[in-house]
């Protein structure tokens, strides 16, 4: 099994979430892992792709959306150019995550959240843009969120 | 793989270390990597480079050595310590051996664990095959296979006495009778690697430090049970813990310890992964049975049992990472010798992640039945100066708190129960007095709430119902008879739920209420918050004075 790659210039993504479906055998048991792949390729699942995926593994389109719609790593729209993690697991939350979520709000940055990212020792933890920042506090945050978003 | 290659490899790479004049394991588990651990093992693998040294000292990845808030982490074989903190322009000082600082095994935090899933930790690469063979791996999934029945193999995991470490704490060995006994052809074994509790780590750790100890102790129950195809169903959240599976896997398909006739046996077993997408509940075990078969996870009544009928409704064998992680060494060593460590009624060891106010915060591993107080104090180093202790959690939304009367409490099973909390996965986080227990009550069941799946009432209503009352509390609005609904919805949800997830999620307030019961009263009668973390509303004027 090799690591799925994202869009190249030779291959869209319409292509490649085709081979991913073959390579499931185009199997209802598979639509997860189908929706993972589109979802790395398209950036979110937007509705004719379901209906696209729907069509493809002979599954009803209600299928396909009640699943997609019961997981929380699946999105529908398009991801925003700016987004920041927060980790609200315990071990953060009791180290005041809860605090930093007004200053992403304010920067203005796309706010997610993840219940535990696994690195409660360093806590509490935000992850802008893929960028891990440790022991967050308010005036730390704030800093790296002005100086990373630069000129917009 | 035949069984003379098994031990030529091993012997080869013992061979290759021992010409080494040092090996320098970087931890690239998530913790330290978020700590910049990839930029600090560059900088050693240029400096080794540069200095010529290329022959004689090699650099590697390995797993969680535990110490994740003294991160990243060097350890130098050659002299066994533990470089903390280290930074790359640390490189020079390492290579040459002259770093100040480094802890050694009998550090209180190393010397206080008993390490058998996290054994391999600080001493091969996750990444290297080779490695894991050449520290035993392996060796007893050929046992299992070339000198074992089936029948010995379960009967040696009922002798360990090992209980799942998922939480609940159900006889491994039992669960394998079982299964074993089913007369299907087809059956499945499945390895529950969706570690959602927030605030705990330690199976994520274990997939991305050791992922062959996983696959074979996966292997093994198959063998035993009678199963030719494995899952593993991992967290869609933890993308390293997956590609290091993902590498393991295909390096154990090339050199056949998975697949067709391993070890030139009958036996058959193929390994796949499924890879979760975000939902708490995908950890109730028929859940996570409906999410690999591409479904909404929703869970549904048992019986009949995983065992009897699970995924495809074929017997189905379900088991934690850390329980797989177990049975190597149980095979190996024998079951006798397993059930010698640790409590009688809960052999062996357990790994938690420390967290939360504590000095030293990361992954413990302690045989089961060792005192709070010693992990918290000895491994811990306690809490630090300036702050006080006020409860530990365990056991995650499902758990409780153990306040500081039970901090002699023994940590297995049983007695956990017993003071109203859980073992759990394994999570243990340390609060200290500016923590709100009511609030902790209230971010649970806010979780609850919010990873409910929906499909049955008293869960889904109850826990917005539960949470409404503990935020108005929160906010100072509580009321006298809230105790009384708390309650009353609490035993609802207990009895009614269709699963574990609802049935325990009115715990961690049951817990405060038994043991913080104060401080429920004195947000509802005084609308104080001693803690001094709710903001409320000077609603009546208290006589007492509010703590800042």
């Amino acid at each position: 099994m090799n690591e799925i790659k994202g869009p190249t210039e030779t291959k869209g993504p319409e292509k490649l979430l085709e081979e991913v479906m073959a390579r499931h055998h185009y199997s209802g048991d598979a639509l997860i892992e189908i929706l993972h792949a589109a979802q790395l390729f398209h950036g979110c699942l937007s509705a004719p792709l379901l209906k696209e995926i729907a069509r493809k593994l002979r599954l009803p389109p209600s299928r396909v959306l009640g699943v997609a719609t019961f997981y929380h790593l699946f999105r529908f729209t398009p991801p925003t150019k700016h987004t920041a993690c927060i980790c609200i697991g315990t071990a953060c939350y009791v180290e005041g995550a809860a605090d930093l979520v007004e200053i992403v709000r304010r920067n203005g940055w796309n706010l997610d959240a993840v219940r535990c990212s696994g690195t409660c020792g360093l806590a509490p933890l935000v992850v802008c843009d893929g960028v891990t920042l440790r022991r967050a506090t308010p005036a730390k945050l704030e800093d790296y969120l002005r100086s990373a978003a630069g000129p917009v | 793989m035949t069984s003379e290659t098994l031990f030529h490899v091993q012997q080869s790479e013992r061979q290759r270390a021992g010409r080494l004049k040092d090996r320098i394991f970087c931890c690239t588990v998530a913790g330290c990597l978020a700590g910049g651990a990839d930029a600090v093992r560059d900088a050693i693998g240029r400096e080794v480079e540069q200095r010529g040294l290329g022959a004689e000292v090699e650099v590697s990845g390995t797993g969680c050595m535990g110490l994740c808030s003294e991160g990243p982490l060097v350890r130098s074989s050659a002299s066994d310590s533990i470089h903390t903190n280290v930074i790359p322009s640390d490189a020079p000082a390492i290579v040459h051996g002259s770093r100040p600082g480094a802890l050694t095994p009998d550090h209180p935090f190393y010397a206080g664990q008993r390490r058998i899933i996290l054994a391999n930790s600080g001493h091969t690469d996750p990444e290297r095959i080779a490695d894991y063979i050449a520290a035993g791996g392996y060796h007893a999934l050929l046992r299992a296979v070339t000198e074992m029945t089936p029948e010995q193999i379960v009967a040696a995991v009922r002798r360990s006495g090992l209980r799942g470490r998922g939480g609940a704490g159900y006889p491994t060995g039992l669960k394998w009778e079982l299964v074993a006994r089913q007369s299907s052809p087809v059956k499945y074994v499945v390895c529950n690697a969706d570690e959602g509790d927030p605030g705990a780590f330690m199976n994520r750790s274990v997939l991305e430090g050791d992922p062959h100890r996983v696959l074979e102790g996966m292997a093994i129950a198959g063998r035993a049970v009678g199963a030719h195809q494995g899952y593993v169903y991992v967290r869609g959240e933890s993308p390293l813990a997956v590609a290091r599976l993902r590498t393991a896997l295909d390096q154990a398909r090339r050199e056949g310890l998975l697949g067709e006739r391993i070890f030139e046996s009958g036996f058959n077993f193929r390994v796949d992964l499924r890879i979760g997408a975000g939902a708490y509940v995908c950890g109730e075990e028929t859940a996570l049975l409906a999410s690999i078969e591409g479904k909404r996870g929703q869970p549904i009544p048992r019986p009949p049992y995983p065992p009897e009928r699970g995924l495809w409704n074929q017997p189905t064998l379900i088991n934690n990472v850390e329980t797989f992680a177990n049975i190597p060494t149980i095979v190996e060593k024998g079951g006798d010798w397993f059930a010698s460590i640790g409590s009688p009624s809960s052999p062996g060891t357990k790994v938690f992640a420390l967290a939360g106010r504590v000095a030293r915060a990361g992954l413990v591993e302690v045989t089961i039945g060792s005192p709070l107080r010693k992990i918290l104090y000895d491994l811990g180093g306690g809490v630090p100066a300036g702050y006080e202790f006020k409860a530990a959690q365990t056991g995650g939304p499902a758990g409780g708190c153990i306040p500081a009367a039970h901090l002699d409490v023994s940590m297995d099973y049983d007695s956990l129960q017993s003071i109203g909390t859980m073992m759990g996965s394994g999570g243990l986080i340390v609060m200290d007095t500016s923590t709100c227990m009511v609030d902790i009550a209230r971010y649970f069941m806010e979780f609850c709430r919010e990873e409910s799946c929906g499909k049955c009432i008293p869960c889904r209503a109850g826990t917005v119902q539960m949470h409404d009352i503990l935020a108005r509390i929160t906010r100072g609005e509580g009321r006298e008879d809230d105790f009384l609904m708390l309650e009353e919805l609490s035993g609802l949800l207990r009895t009614a739920s269709l699963c574990g997830l609802g049935m325990a999620a009115p715990n961690p307030v049951l817990s405060t209420l038994r043991h913080f019961r104060n401080e429920y009263e004195s947000h509802i009668r005084e609308h104080r918050c001693p803690a001094g973390h709710c903001r409320m509303p000077a609603v009546r004027v208290s006589t007492e004075e509010v703590p800042a």
